[in-house]
């Protein structure tokens, strides 16, 4: 396939790349060492490790961790439960319809809902446990984030799921396995692709989330993504915002390796990549 | 214990949703230790029926007995029975050696012991030295081999194979067929297997049941089925055959191609209407005068054992004829046969009445 003269129509996408990948990290990486009057400086990379940042960076981790943990408790059942389903594409349409309507909106609604006078509050009165104050609360902020990502997790693991060849399944039983070591045994590290493809695309976003924390959680949660905002827009200080974004990409590389694929299980029904 | 048959179908019926009958009414026994060949088209049946004592599914009526215990609604894990899979289906995520301990894993076995009965098992499929390789570097012929080792190491009391072989080329394939044959016979074990190739079927079993449409057609040892054919279906399954309509004038004296024939049946109506089979091995060409048929050599084909000559007789039947000899295309030869060669099929016979009749006139021929 590789040929020696490169073709035209290569062009659009290297100058995709050279525009839009490499020029902006070059151009981060570059701010990353400048300090406010735009002299160089290694002073942002002594402060991210003074405990206000580690701690912002902890946190952050924590709450994507908490995100990605209970979009997987809710997608795996799911995304099971949809490769057992008749009409399964009408299913996943269903569900990758939301992943469609734009972040903003979705969270607005979730103001409406989640408010003083919503219906999640006029609920709890109704059953008498009265008003609750939801919004701004670590609870509705994992809440409607795992509404946002849970379509990115369900999918690769239904179609990792789907993939696999039902006959090992019938194999396992055969030797002896009830289905629970056969789920344990066979199907879980055989769909395993897809758990580690859902993480990469919850955990990695959810590092740097910003709008969702401004608007559900209130800004009481402060994240890579809003500390990186506020450092662009309210401090106006370009240097450090660089910097905690050259930790962020950092991450997302160790994420992306620690996740990386061995590709071993679909390899005879299809490649999983 | 060894009276009780291994396995007993008792009148089951199959019924998948919206699509009839798979298998109606079907009953069989197999004894213990016997290479058993379910044989038939694709869709008549005979993976339904694997799949049935293996417990992947449950009759819709009728009921399994493996060694004399029900077992309808015993769960696949629980069953003393391995299968062989089609595709093998070899778990992609183990090797070799933990693809064969699957199962004792499973049973919480202890470490040597494991160890010890994977080596062997391994042996027994020539895959000595092969533990730790991966399944994806494994050939065809390879996987097929740790698919059984994965199966026997258990040691189960049946073994079910489910067309292991069809994924194998030609070559492979009859080398496999002794390998089977012989790991069978050492181990003692009950083989049923499934397959739709006739020629495997004939070489390998101990007794074939040759199903048609949900139903066993017949079953017997090889030489019978491939001797006696109940029907046309089964004639025309098992080897090649030359089918034609006649009657039977009396017993031991047949009518077809306008010509009177001696033969070996007897025990049906004069002037009945049946069918004549007679084998292209068991026709032999001569010379017009001492034949007992005239034909008119149609075509010829070079097959390397031997020439496949089609021809036609006055009455416009066409007989294939095996032959070593060459024949003229276009010119007239006779063919001889032997009064065994013709087998004589009653249309619609129960198996069972057949048996009965081969039996009654069976035993009048040895009275003479």
């Amino acid at each position: 396939m590789k040929n020696n003269s490169r073709p035209l129509y290569m062009v659009p996408y290297y100058l995709w790349i050279v525009l839009f990948v490499i020029a902006p990290i070059v151009l981060i990486g570059y701010y990353s060492f400048l300090d406010l009057d735009g002299k160089f400086t290694l002073d942002n990379y002594q402060n991210y490790f003074s405990s206000v940042y580690l701690r912002l960076t902890l946190s952050s981790f924590w709450y994507a961790f908490l995100i990605t943990f209970f979009s997987i408790l809710i997608a795996y059942p799911t995304a099971y439960w949809l490769t057992k389903t008749k009409h399964k594409q009408l299913w996943l349409l269903l569900i990758i319809i939301p992943s469609w309507i734009n972040l903003l909106l979705k969270t607005y609604a979730y103001i409406g809902i989640f408010g003083l006078y919503g219906p999640a509050n006029k609920f709890l009165s109704m059953i008498g446990i009265g008003e609750q104050q939801i919004l701004f609360t670590d609870f509705s902020f994992i809440f409607v984030s795992v509404y946002i990502f849970i379509p990115f997790m369900i999918l690769p693991i239904f179609n990792s799921l789907d993939k696999l060849n039902p006959a090992l399944i019938d194999a396992s039983r055969d030797l002896g396995a009830s289905s629970w070591m056969t789920f344990r045994k066979v199907v879980f590290p055989l769909a395993i692709n897809g758990v580690k493809s859902g993480v990469q695309a919850v955990f990695i976003p959810a590092l740097s989330l910003f709008v969702i924390t401004r608007l559900i959680a209130g800004n009481k949660v402060i994240t890579l993504g809003t500390a990186i905002e506020q450092q662009f827009l309210v401090t106006q200080n370009w240097g450090m915002g660089s910097t905690i974004a050259v930790f962020l990409i950092l991450f997302m590389f160790i994420i992306m390796m620690a996740t990386g694929q061995k590709d071993k299980g679909g390899a005879e029904h299809g490649k999983v990549k | 214990m060894s009276d009780t048959p291994i396995i007993r179908f008792e009148n089951v019926t199959q019924q998948y949703e919206g699509a009839g009958n798979v298998l109606s009414n079907i009953s069989f026994e197999l004894e213990r230790g016997k290479f058993y060949t379910l044989l038939g088209p694709s869709g008549c049946g005979k993976t339904t029926i694997l799949r049935l004592i293996a417990g992947f599914i449950t009759p819709t009526t009728g009921d399994i007995y493996i060694e004399g215990k029900k077992v309808n609604h015993l769960p696949a894990n629980e069953r003393q029975v391995n299968t062989v899979f089609q595709d093998y289906a070899l778990f992609p995520h183990l090797n070799v050696f933990e693809n064969v301990a699957f199962g004792l894993r499973i049973k919480k076995l202890k470490k040597a012991e494991i160890d010890r009965r994977v080596k062997e098992a391994l042996e027994f499929v020539n895959l000595k030295g092969y533990e730790n390789r991966e399944i994806q570097e494994m050939s065809g012929g390879q996987r097929q081999r740790v698919a059984i080792a994965r199966a026997i190491v258990n040691d189960p009391e049946v073994i079910l194979l489910d067309e292991p072989l069809s994924a194998l080329d030609l070559k492979l394939r009859t080398e496999m067929q002794y390998e089977l044959r012989e790991l069978q016979q050492r181990l003692g074990k009950t083989f049923i297997f499934v397959t739709h190739d006739q020629e495997e079927a004939l070489a390998m079993s101990d007794e074939i049941f040759v199903m048609n449409a949900g139903e066993i057609q017949q079953s017997g040892t090889p030489i019978d089925i491939y001797d006696e054919p109940i029907n046309r279906f089964v004639a025309d399954f098992i080897g090649e055959s030359n089918i034609v309509s006649g009657e039977m004038v009396a017993d031991y004296r047949v009518r077809f191609a306008n010509k009177e024939f001696d033969c070996v049946d007897a025990g049906l109506n004069p002037n009945e209407h049946v069918e004549i089979v007679i084998r292209p091995e068991d026709l032999e060409i001569t010379t017009v005068a001492d034949g007992k048929m005239a034909v008119t050599v149609d075509t010829q084909l070079f097959r390397g054992v031997h020439y496949e000559i089609s021809t036609l007789d006055e009455a416009g039947n066409e007989w294939l004829v095996h032959s070593t000899k060459k024949a003229e295309v276009g010119s007239l030869i006779g063919l001889a046969f032997d009064p065994e060669a013709i087998h004589v099929m009653r249309l619609n016979e129960s198996e069972d009445a057949f048996d009965a009749r081969l039996e009654a006139y069976g035993e009048m021929a040895n009275e003479k």
